[in-house]
């Protein structure tokens, strides 16, 4: 049966000749440096295992260049990219490891296992960094829910998450969802993972000491997901179906026992180095762990356990079977690593040897079927810089006023119409389905700005947040990139934490498409702005390209993916006004700003114009005023103000408090323009009575611009904007027509 | 009084309930390990949430075999106290501890979040320490909650006051005969719940209700305890 299959793979020669290696995405010039390095032809086993590590999704040779713009340095930053994740300290001794990735066209075509192995590889990116995952987050996109196929991808999607993150016992404690007709066939699901490590247990995936023995571990090795990171690099297109077998079954009880063991192995102290599988499988991991030591590795594919008969070299090297981890430890310790797997019921084989010969060689059935050198597969892939332009369409939309959109009349109307938006609209039904509160440390559920998990015998807690975006970015790439970073920094800080790092996912289109490729560089320059001003580095992320439908690219969504730390769980604050009586505050400036915005998109169905402008600076002194209010102990409940602008926000701060309010507004502006703009750098606040002459003065003091705008009262909104009544509904109504709109359209 | 916690590989509430036990009434508690062949130094033993064996199968359906689970039907002859919690309820009913059974949620989506519970019992050691009829507010997080069993077994859980608690009025999250959501075995010494009493432990976590729980199976050990000194 090998021998058959074996003889099926086209030779050296035929896959020169055919360009066979077109069909895994490899260029004609890539071909011809891969021949310069081995010295010859690469055979079907060689030429598979540099197509993968010279993807994209590996090698990043269309984005090395955006990369390269972030900083991604702190003092704080224990660990930048590189590794599984990054690592910021959080002080005693501890530190915090995050990281966000992508599962966006597995999740197009087989929305379920998408998703769900989507979560189990970021999880295992965090435990193999000898972390204890301690909360997991999701940004989620998808096309108009009035669409039947969009209906069915966000139902398995959702299932898909909560499956694997509720049985691992993770909890799912927040996200967000956006829907837009830019992600119809192309959805995004970015799944991000949290977790706590102490410093002296930190990991590296590093092939350290020659002749140390290295270990799989986990379920035998299948034939799914072979060429799922080349599948991760192209565009989805009608044959993207026939594709499903690229896409890889999640085991997530499985992955529950390999975290535990790896958990333990790690604290026993005897690893020398750990790297999960995950993309491009065990490829992937031997090369990067020989690399990152300079060494070379071996690997005996016949001690690879097989779930199925007849495996080549090639199935075996880039299966993307999950659960998987590859670790060396020295000969000595064989026994005490053997002995805890055999614990959990879990398989650990020698399969390979670390060398000081700098090559990846492969043994199969007594012959050596490959030989590579390592530098070569994870260092030498070219880099492209890819040619930029701006678009016509950001051309055009210099001269889009958009507020000049007809007056609004029915603003009550107006506001259900955007509460009632599945955007806006409460997202119940999709944490519903979540365990959001297994280990009992989640002390700020999903539905608020930020969500907030204690930390165990300390006084201190994590915030976390994802946000972006699309459309902003899309009008403008380098503004929509500072808000999306900015945006994550409010939430973080109307939590009550201070921001510390970010983790980004640049889900983008075609990059060689030069349109994509500016919004790319554009969006990057922008993050980065941001990045440097409010002090939270970038310590890793992920990127995904070729995210297209039949229309064109996606919107460019480079989710932001933040943690905060809270310094004491009294400095916990949630949106919801909290008492009856309690003054209503708001900081910021609040223009005729449209662009992108969601009352734009409820009226007009797409967006146009530029998107709101966005003052660093300003932010920074907004975001330091309203944590140095919280921490004061001054502040009652915080909201930023995002889509939907103030009225949007009153209304949440409302339904989560479940209390009325009565403002007031004066302004310059059309009534409908001050409630529904989306000018930034904007929260509402509110403060005790007793607090409130305190908190202004504090405010003032700090520079920032802000407003008593009212109290919290009764069980209406109302909202009255130059004297005149602007929005005036009973919260209960605007809770049902914000909470039914998801459940009505799922039904 | 010792309390042991259950773990299944796939249990995934076993350092909740650990953590309860000690932060509402600082017991000694230990871990047992789903092979543990011996119960026999502990006064109150814990089954908790997760998916014990992975749970592709029926939950519950394989950790009845599991080797711990003689010494837990051996507790539960001898009137140890045995709280099943979630999947430990689930397991609880595989291994016929307690009557019925656990079937998909009626909406076929797990669900997460605060419930009204009724105390319709407060005479079992578990709950001792509420009111009868008292309102409370425990977490569930379960796609296989809707207890099930047949009119024959629902008249003998209603004549022997073996349903614990309700969920409130028409809050029934999961479709379960008679709004159940917690029963004993007819002795009382075993029960069994969906809702998540070891989330209820603190303020931080959006409800203290579920200390009470907690706090009654020390009462009662201690009136039990007492007399068998004074007997």
């Amino acid at each position: 049966m090998a021998q058959q299959l074996t003889a099926k793979e086209p030779t050296a020669d035929q896959i020169a000749d055919q360009k066979i290696y077109s069909q895994f995405g490899v260029s004609d010039y890539e071909y011809e440096l891969i021949c310069g390095f081995l010295g010859r032809k690469p055979n079907y086993t060689e030429i598979g295992v540099f197509s993968v590590m010279w993807s994209e999704h590996c090698s990043y040779k269309n984005s090395k260049p955006i990369l390269k713009k972030f900083p991604i340095t702190g003092p704080r930053v224990l660990m930048g990219p590189g590794e599984g994740a990054g690592i910021v300290d959080i002080g005693d001794n501890q530190a915090v490891v995050f990281k966000i990735e992508s599962h966006n066209h597995p999740s197009a075509v087989e929305p379920f296992q998408g998703a769900a192995t989507g979560v189990g590889g970021i999880i295992r990116d965090i435990f193999s960094m000898g972390a204890r995952p301690v909360a997991l987050l999701n940004s989620l996109r998808f096309g108009n829910l009035e669409n039947e196929r969009v209906k069915y991808l966000f139902e398995h999607v959702v299932s898909g998450i909560a499956g694997y993150g509720n049985c691992i016992g993770i909890p799912t404690v927040a996200g967000e969802v956006m829907f837009d007709e830019s992600y119809e066939g192309n959805p995004l699901v970015n799944a991000m993972c949290v977790g706590l490590i102490d410093h002296d247990k930190i990991q590296r995936g590093v092939a350290k000491g020659v002749g140390n023995p290295v270990f799989y571990v986990g379920p035998a090795t299948g034939r799914d997901g072979i060429h799922g990171a080349t599948f991760a690099s192209v565009e989805l297109s009608e044959e993207s179906e026939e594709k499903r077998t690229a896409v890889q079954v999640g085991d997530p009880f499985m992955e529950k026992l390999v975290m535990e063991a790896t958990l333990e192995l790690i604290d026993s102290g005897i690893v020398l180095g750990i790297q999960d599988m995950g993309a491009a499988g065990l490829t992937c991991s031997s090369a990067e762990m020989a690399s990152k030591a300079g060494n070379g590795l071996e690997l005996y594919l016949d001690e690879v356990p097989q779930r199925e008969t007849g495996m080549t070299p090639y199935e075996m090297m880039l299966s993307e079977s999950q659960e998987r981890m590859l670790f060396v430890v020295e000969p000595q310790h064989e026994a005490q690593a053997k002995e805890i797997f055999d614990r959990w019921g879990i398989i650990c084989a020698k399969v390979g040897k670390v060398t000081d010969d700098g090559r990846l060689r492969l043994f199969h059935q007594g012959e050596e079927v490959a030989d590579m050198p390592v530098k070569a597969l994870v260092d030498e892939c070219p880099v492209y810089e890819k040619p930029s332009a701006e678009p016509a369409y950001y051309r055009d939309n210099a001269k889009v006023d958009t507020a000049a959109f007809a007056e609004i009349t029915d603003l009550n109307g107006a506001l259900e119409k955007v509460l009632a938006s599945p955007t806006v609209a409460s997202k119940e039904w999709v944490y519903n389905q979540y365990d959001y509160m297994v280990r009992t440390s989640t002390a700020v559920q999903p539905g608020s700005d930020a969500a907030v998990v204690t930390i165990p015998g300390t006084r201190k807690a994590l915030a976390m947040t994802t946000d972006c975006n699309g459309r902003y970015v899309y009008l403008d790439p380098e503004v929509g990139g500072r808000i999306s970073v900015a945006e994550a920094a409010r939430n973080i800080v109307c939590s009550g934490a201070e921001p510390l790092a970010i983790t980004d996912n640049l889900n983008f289109g075609n990059p060689e498409k030069p349109e994509v490729f500016w919004q790319l560089e554009k969006a990057a320059d922008g993050m980065s702005e941001a990045c440097v001003v409010l002090d939270t580095p970038v310590i890793g992320g992920n990127v995904s390209l070729y995210n297209e439908n039949a229309k064109g690219a996606i919107y460019p969504t480079p989710v932001i993916g933040m943690v905060g730390l809270v310094h004491d769980v009294d400095h916990i604050t949630t949106q919801g006004f909290k008492a009856e009586g309690d003054v209503i505050i708001l900081i910021g400036e609040t223009k005729a700003e449209f662009g992108g915005s969601e009352l734009q998109y409820v009226l007009e169905g797409a967006p146009s114009g530029r998107p709101p402008e966005i003052d660093l600076p300003t932010e920074k002194k907004v975001i330091g005023a309203v944590l140095g209010a919280i921490q004061k102990g001054l502040v009652a409940s915080a909201h930023d103000l995002s889509e939907g602008g103030i009225a949007v926000a009153a209304a949440e701060s409302c339904i989560s408090g479940g209390l009325g309010a009565e403002i007031a507004l004066s302004t310059e502006l059309r009534a409908d323009q001050l409630l529904f703009s989306e000018s930034q750098s904007r929260i509402l606040l509110s403060a005790k009575p007793d607090n409130a002459a305190a908190l202004t003065a504090y405010l003032n003091e700090q520079g920032v611009i802000n407003a008593t705008v009212g109290t919290v009262k009764g069980s209406s909104l109302s909202i009255n904007v130059n004297g005149k009544s602007g929005i005036n509904a009973p919260v209960k109504q605007l809770e049902k027509v914000w909470k039914d709109a998801i459940p009505c359209l799922m039904k | 009084m010792k309390f042991a916690v259950l773990v299944f590989p796939g249990s995934n509430c076993d350092i909740d309930c650990y953590k309860a036990v000690e932060e509402t009434i600082g017991q000694p508690v230990d871990y047992v390990w789903h092979t543990a062949t011996d119960l026999s130094a502990y006064d109150a033993i814990l089954v908790p949430g997760g998916f014990s064996y992975g749970d592709y199968l029926r939950c519950g359906a394989i950790a009845q075999f599991a080797a711990v689970m003689n010494e837990v039907k051996k507790a539960a002859d001898q009137g140890k106290f045995i709280l099943g919690i979630c999947n430990g309820f689930q397991i609880l009913t595989e291994a016929r501890l307690l009557p019925g059974a656990l079937i998909r949620n009626n909406g076929l989506k797990f669900r997460c979040h605060q419930t009204q519970l009724e105390v319709v019992n407060n005479g079992t050691a578990f709950t001792n320490q509420y009111s009868q009829g008292e309102m409370i507010t425990i977490p569930i997080a379960h796609g296989e909650g809707n207890y099930f069993c047949d009119e024959a077994t629902l008249a003998e859980l209603k004549a022997n006051n073996q349903i614990v608690f309700r969920y409130a009025g028409d809050t029934n999250p999961n479709g379960s005969v008679e709004n159940i959501a917690g029963i004993s075995n007819k002795a009382g010494n075993v029960v069994g719940m969906m809702p998540h009493p070891e989330r209820a432990v603190n303020q931080l976590l959006g409800s203290e209700d579920g200390k009470r729980m907690f706090t009654s199976i020390l009462n009662a050990w201690r009136e039990q305890h007492g007399a068998a000194v004074n007997g």
